[in-house]
């Protein structure tokens, strides 16, 4: 209790401290205003935009940020199914892999295209160094630009009065990428190698066992892909067991540092946004809103954690924490974590659109899996994916705001713009393509021979399966259930069109509602004006939140974990 | 101010139109309006079809759990259309109301001279007729000669006459109102069908009602919750068959009718006109319901000095005599040459002369006195009686005149005349010849109450601005005394249409009243404005709404009644969302217990059985619409306090209550159900 006390604690504390300086650096970077890194960095910014022809000084109406984001991102995704495709001619192959199969290959290009990073396949077994380095970790830095770059759009049209533009998807990419992500990828990269994380370009080391077996010791450029992973809400492992592995995530302060890089930038826009909107209070009362949510997620998946399995309780096993032991479910985590970072890993993975993970969630206990299950379902908005998290939050405060801002008698405003008919069209767009893409398909599969031969445990807990792959690549979280067999044709082709899909159809809406908001004039606040800024909208925030994801999936949930759990308590297990 | 008789809320003979009304609408053309209710009426169809289907195969009987199902939910639909068959029903009845104003009338109207009988309804724009005492207006129109008392009640309710004349801002009359002294000439100014009087009627008929751009955001927002509900619901069947349920339609379709907002959607439209409604009960009438809705977004109310935020007229309060001058004798001075003057001002000179020093009013014929009235060149009035020539009037006029005639000025009335400007009151100079006797105060009476409305206005986050003709250190003063947060002095009509458009460039919303013609512009700028019924036909014309009382302290009223619509349409929004939460724990339980007995833990309500569970929901989320028919129709309570007050109190009462009353309800109704053995 006082261990979960103090780690969930010091965690809290850090990701604080953290976001609030890298907030205010990233309104400094995304506004145009000096900071340190401008003499190294301005002139790199300069050649790349005389290079590839942008005008920085042109800014976009949402339309045409909304179809630059598009283009980009088709692009890219075509290069990484090529590049998958050919890596048995490409260099940096000392392993020599063949070229990734269509289906796996298509859906992986869409997978870390819409920074999902849903691996079907094992990395150290099917990805050359080229592919993970120039493929792979090239989207984890731009799939988490891109998601920056829509969030500042977004703020842009809520601050801006009577702008017919929303800035400029090309500059917008190139600071997320220059000033925020590759400065502290830098720096971490470097701080995981110090930790014992390998970064070469070694072939697989031949070791012989004590046991006279011999073992292959799978290495290659992890601390450079690991730090981005995190940072930018990827998620996508180097090695089939990602975080869970020892060379990516060796030690205990490995794991502290990778959680907070995980909320880094989610939190950090918050004072992004409270800063652009020339009100602080305004994003303090956001990070409020992601902290509460977090923090009672965090709780309850290490209290049922910790609490264990009651059967065993009754078999007379000891699973109690103690000085020689962490106690609780130990399934399917690592004993360097235990059970409270193990917890709090898959609480802080499911919050944003990570996915990362360092222990097996399929394993978890019915309760302590629904957690990340409905972090995820409730779109990832605590703290969230790099930029994801921000504009999904702030579509939740746009709806808060129409439900109940009536209620102060005034036609709803949020930072004094109207929300009329337009933003509740291209708001609840952006709310409804969410369950669409989940529910549809998942209750298809269930039903579909297809769908059924990928669930490899019976009753309730194969739904929970087949329920969680399509919520994490609708929500581009990518964490798996484990469990499911993935790489088959119809699970590799579903869930890459539920990724692309879970992106940007809500994406371009988000978009839209930006430029709808940058055209209204700002009316200025007044005391009969609902106010945004205070613990009445946080706890607003918090149950409107709440109410719609568990209007939407309690059913689902209910048939999933839900019954498990309650099956469990009557003695039966699946 | 004649406010009209609210009627009953259930006033049996609008409850029986109401309930045959309600039959109509149930026509899909009519339904397909509403997106929610549609859908409720599309799954009660379909529920109907399969239950008369099975019946015929011998599946089922006619008194089992499915045929409740779909009898609720007919009921649901039905209930809704209730609703708003209620609140049209109110609109209607005060809408025969007018029409029974509206008879045939003979029209006396004057070509090259000469007077021909038409009938009224013949009168086009432009036309001049005549009216006598005791014929009846024939068409809305503006008097171009002649003066006349009118009695206005068939639009006002009003009983006491009104004065309506040629020029000026009292030029507007209406159709069906009654001239009772002398004649006028008017000019008609309306077509027939296109009357204030036609207008008016349709307005309260909300027979061609636009739906308001909130109203509109609304139903999206519910149209989009009803698709996701549909997706739960759709999804839920084979999440459902893969644990080995196979759900019913029934069932399915009773958890869908049960999640999605059917308490809003179905009172959504009844809100909207009962606002409507509300307003004509204060006697406005609002052009549109978007000036409604507009008006509890007002950020900055304008509001004229003269007969808003003070009475009319300024009233003697003291008399300030100078040098050794007896008070007295000023007093004397002063009502003897006020003794004539017919204005409120000179009349309260002599009340107060009277009042305070008991002089009585002499005959003044018998002193053989000539009284000077008043002229905007000279400035004063006052009297001459044998010698002595009494004079009053503005400070410097009086001095000129008192200098003429020899006099040196006392010292000290200089100080005084400034110390009565400063407090916002007007002074005026009494003098006898070269003899001056001191100053008459005249003094702007503040409204009672009013700095008690200001302080509600202030409260809701609005900014008053008195806008006024006085020089800006009376302006200030009565400012300050009237507690008003802002003000324009020496301001001319233009100076409203400048100010107007100064707040709405910084995006905020402007609400005015105004009666004449040099108001109009302004009137057409604001994003609300108030015509005064007794104004100029321009100024109606030019406004969004009418008070037909012409009080220009209605427009508080005005924006308190926008801003309980809106607030009763969030509290509803918010209860019927909080509602699904006890709905989850009484359905999804009962539809899969049989598969996982365990489930039974969630039914928290303890609800008899699952048929019961489900039936209950359904009847539950039927009759709350009924229940909530009364809180639609009146609005909730408004009080005037911070937005941040109001949204804790209500998130409360109507979110948190929203969470809990159906707990309670549909558990009560689950006792009768098992009672009854209805399932």
């Amino acid at each position: 209790m006082s261990n979960g006390l103090i780690q969930v604690g010091l965690f809290s504390v850090l990701v604080t401290a953290v976001s609030v300086p890298l907030g205010l650096y990233m309104a400094r970077v995304f506004t145009d205003r000096r900071t340190f890194l401008d003499p190294i960095l301005r002139p790199l910014e300069r050649a790349i935009y005389r290079v590839c022809g942008v005008n920085p000084g042109s800014e976009q109406s949402w339309v045409q940020y909304a179809v630059s984001m598009l283009l980009f991102s088709a692009v890219g995704m075509l290069l990484l199914y090529g590049m998958e495709r050919l890596q048995w001619f490409l260099p940096l192959n000392p392993q020599k892999f063949g070229g990734v199969a269509p289906d796996l290959a298509f859906n992986t290009a869409a997978s870390f295209t819409t920074n999902t990073n849903w691996q079907a396949y094992a990395g150290e077994s099917t990805m050359s160094y080229f592919t993970q380095m120039a493929g792979l970790a090239f989207h984890n830095f731009v799939s988490a630009a891109s998601g920056i770059a829509v969030a500042i759009a977004v703020i842009r049209g809520l601050v801006r009065r009577a702008a017919q533009t929303i800035g400029n998807f090309w500059v917008d990419l190139t600071r997320a990428t220059l000033w925020v992500l590759l400065p502290i990828s830098v720096i971490g990269a470097l701080v995981l190698v110090w930790q014992g994380v390998p970064d070469n370009f070694s072939a697989y080391t031949q070791v012989k066992t004590v046991e006279g077996t011999t073992q292959t010791i799978a290495q290659g450029p992890v601390a450079s892909q690991e730090i981005i992973k995190e940072l930018g809400t990827n998620g996508g492992g180097f090695f089939n067991a990602n975080s869970s592995h020892p060379y990516e995530n060796p030690t205990p302060l490995t794991n502290l540092i990778e959680l907070v890089a995980i909320f880094a930038i989610g939190a950090g826009l918050t004072h992004t946004f409270g800063e652009m909107a020339g009100d602080r209070r305004q994003g303090w009362a956001l990070f409020a809103t992601m902290a509460i949510l977090f923090l009672v997620g965090a709780g309850s998946a290490i209290w049922a954690e910790q609490r264990g399995n009651p059967q065993f309780a009754a078999m007379g096993i000891d699973q109690r924490e103690s000085a020689g032991q962490s106690g609780g479910n130990m399934e399917g985590k690592e004993v360097r974590f235990g059970i409270v970072d193990s917890a709090l890993f898959a609480t802080v993975t499911t919050d944003t659109s990570c996915g990362a993970v360092n222990s097996m969630h399929d394993s978890y206990t019915p309760l302590g899996g629904l957690v990340p299950l409905v972090n995820m379902q409730i779109g990832e908005i605590t703290f969230g994916g790099a930029g994801s998290g921000l504009y999904g939050m702030l579509v939740m405060a746009i709806l808060a705001v129409f439900i109940a801002g009536l209620m102060v008698g005034r036609t709803p405003e949020y930072l004094g713009k109207k929300i009329e008919g337009r933003e509740m069209k291209l708001a609840m767009l952006f709310i409804l393509i969410f369950p669409a893409v989940i529910l549809v398909p998942a209750g298809i599969a269930v039903v579909t021979k297809a769908g059924l031969a990928g669930i490899t445990n019976p009753g309730p807990h194969g739904l929970s399966q087949i329920l969680y792959a399509y919520t994490e690549a609708s929500a581009n979280n990518g964490s798996a259930f484990a469990g499911l067999n993935a790489n088959t044709l119809f699970y590799n082709s579903t869930l890459a069109v539920v990724m692309l899909f879970g992106r940007f159809l809500m994406k371009v809406p988000v978009l839209a509602l930006a430029g709808s908001l940058a055209v209204k004039k700002s009316v200025p606040p007044s005391a009969g004006t609902f106010p945004t800024d205070g613990a009445i909208f946080v706890i607003l925030l918090v149950g409107v939140i709440l109410i719609v994801a568990a209007l939407t999936f309690f059913p689902a949930d209910a048939l999933g974990p839900i019954v498990e759990h309650l099956v469990m308590i009557h003695g039966k297990l699946y | 101010m004649a406010e009209r008789k609210a009627t009953a809320l259930w006033e049996p003979t609008i409850v029986r139109g109401a309930l045959s009304d309600a039959l109509y609408k149930f026509d899909p053309r009519v339904q397909v309006r509403n997106p929610v209710m549609f859908v409720v009426e599309v799954a009660a169809l379909a529920v109907t079809i399969i239950l008369v289907h099975d019946f015929f195969e011998g599946h089922s009987t006619l008194a089992g759990f499915e045929l409740q199902i779909a009898l609720w939910l007919w009921f649901t639909v039905g209930f809704a259309n209730f609703a708003e068959a209620m609140a049209e029903g109110r609109g209607k009845a005060q809408a025969d109301n007018l029409r029974r104003t509206r008879t045939e009338t003979q029209a006396r109207q004057l070509k090259e001279n000469q007077e021909i009988m038409v009938p009224a309804t013949s009168l086009r724009r432009d036309d001049v007729v005549l009216v006598k005492a005791g014929e009846v207006i024939p068409g809305d129109g503006e008097v171009i000669e002649g003066v006349a008392a009118v009695n206005e009640a068939a639009i006002t309710g009003e009983s006491a006459p009104v004065i309506r004349e040629s020029g000026g801002d009292r030029s507007a009359v209406t159709g069906g109102t009654t001239v009772i002294s002398d004649w006028i000439k008017v000019r008609i100014t309306a077509n027939p069908g296109e009357t204030f009087l036609d207008r008016m009627i349709s307005l309260v008929e909300g027979a061609h009602r636009q739906r308001t751009p909130n109203e509109i955001a609304l139903s999206i927002l519910l149209a989009g919750l009803t698709i996701i509900f549909m997706l739960v619901c759709v999804s839920l069947y084979p999440f459902a068959l893969y644990g080995g349920t196979a759900l019913s339609l029934p069932v399915l379709v009773a958890l869908l009718v049960c999640l999605i907002p059917t308490t809003i959607g179905g009172l959504l439209s009844a809100i909207g006109i009962a606002g409507m409604d509300r307003l004509v009960q204060h006697n406005v009438l609002a052009m549109s319901g978007r000036a409604v809705e507009a008006a509890g977004d007002v950020d900055t109310l304008l509001l004229d000095k003269t007969g808003t935020i003070t009475l009319g007229n300024r009233m003697a309060t003291e008399f300030i005599p100078v040098l050794d001058v007896r008070a007295e004798d000023l007093a004397d001075a002063a009502q003897l040459a006020s003794l004539a003057d017919e204005t409120p001002e000179g009349r309260s000179i002599v009340v107060l002369a009277k009042n305070q020093y008991n002089l009585r009013g002499r005959e003044l014929a018998e002193r053989d006195a000539r009284f000077i009235p008043f002229s905007a060149q000279t400035r004063m009035s006052g009297v001459d009686i044998g010698t002595r020539r009494i004079r009053k009037g503005a400070a410097d006029q009086i001095v000129k005149f008192a200098r003429d005639n020899g006099a040196t000025i006392p010292e000290e009335l200089e100080g005084i005349v400034e110390r009565i400007a400063r407090n916002g009151g007007t002074p005026l100079v009494v003098a006898d010849e070269a003899r001056i006797y001191g100053v008459i105060h005249l003094k702007d009476i503040i409204k009672e109450g009013i700095r008690e409305r200001f302080a509600r206005l202030r409260a809701m986050g609005m900014r008053t601005v008195m806008i006024t003709g006085d020089n800006p250190l009376t302006a200030a003063a009565i400012a300050h005394e009237s507690g008003v947060d802002d003000f324009r002095a020496e301001a001319t009509p233009e100076t409203k249409l400048r100010l107007i458009r100064e707040e709405q460039a910084q995006g905020k919303l402007v609400a005015m009243i105004g009666d004449g013609t040099n108001d109009a512009p302004a009137l057409a700028q604001a994003d609300v404005g108030i015509a005064m019924n007794a104004g100029t036909q321009a100024a109606r014309e030019a406004g969004n709404m009418v008070d037909l009382d012409s009080n220009p302290t209605k427009i508080m009223e005005v924006v308190e009644i926008g801003k309980q619509l809106l607030i009763t349409r969030g509290a509803l929004t918010t209860f019927s969302i909080a509602n699904d939460v006890a709905k989850y724990f009484a359905i999804i339980p009962a539809m899969f217990v049989v598969e996982y007995p365990e489930l039974q833990s969630l039914n928290v309500m303890h609800l008899a059985t699952p048929q019961s569970a489900i039936l209950s929901a359904v009847i539950f989320n039927a009759l709350i619409i009924i229940a909530l028919i009364p809180l639609a129709l009146r609005g909730v309570q408004y009080r005037p306090l911070g937005a941040a007050a109001i949204l804790s109190r209500n998130l409360l009462l109507y979110g948190l209550g929203g969470v809990i009353v159906p707990f309670i309800g549909i558990k009560a109704i689950d006792l009768i159900v098992a009672a009854l053995h209805m399932a």
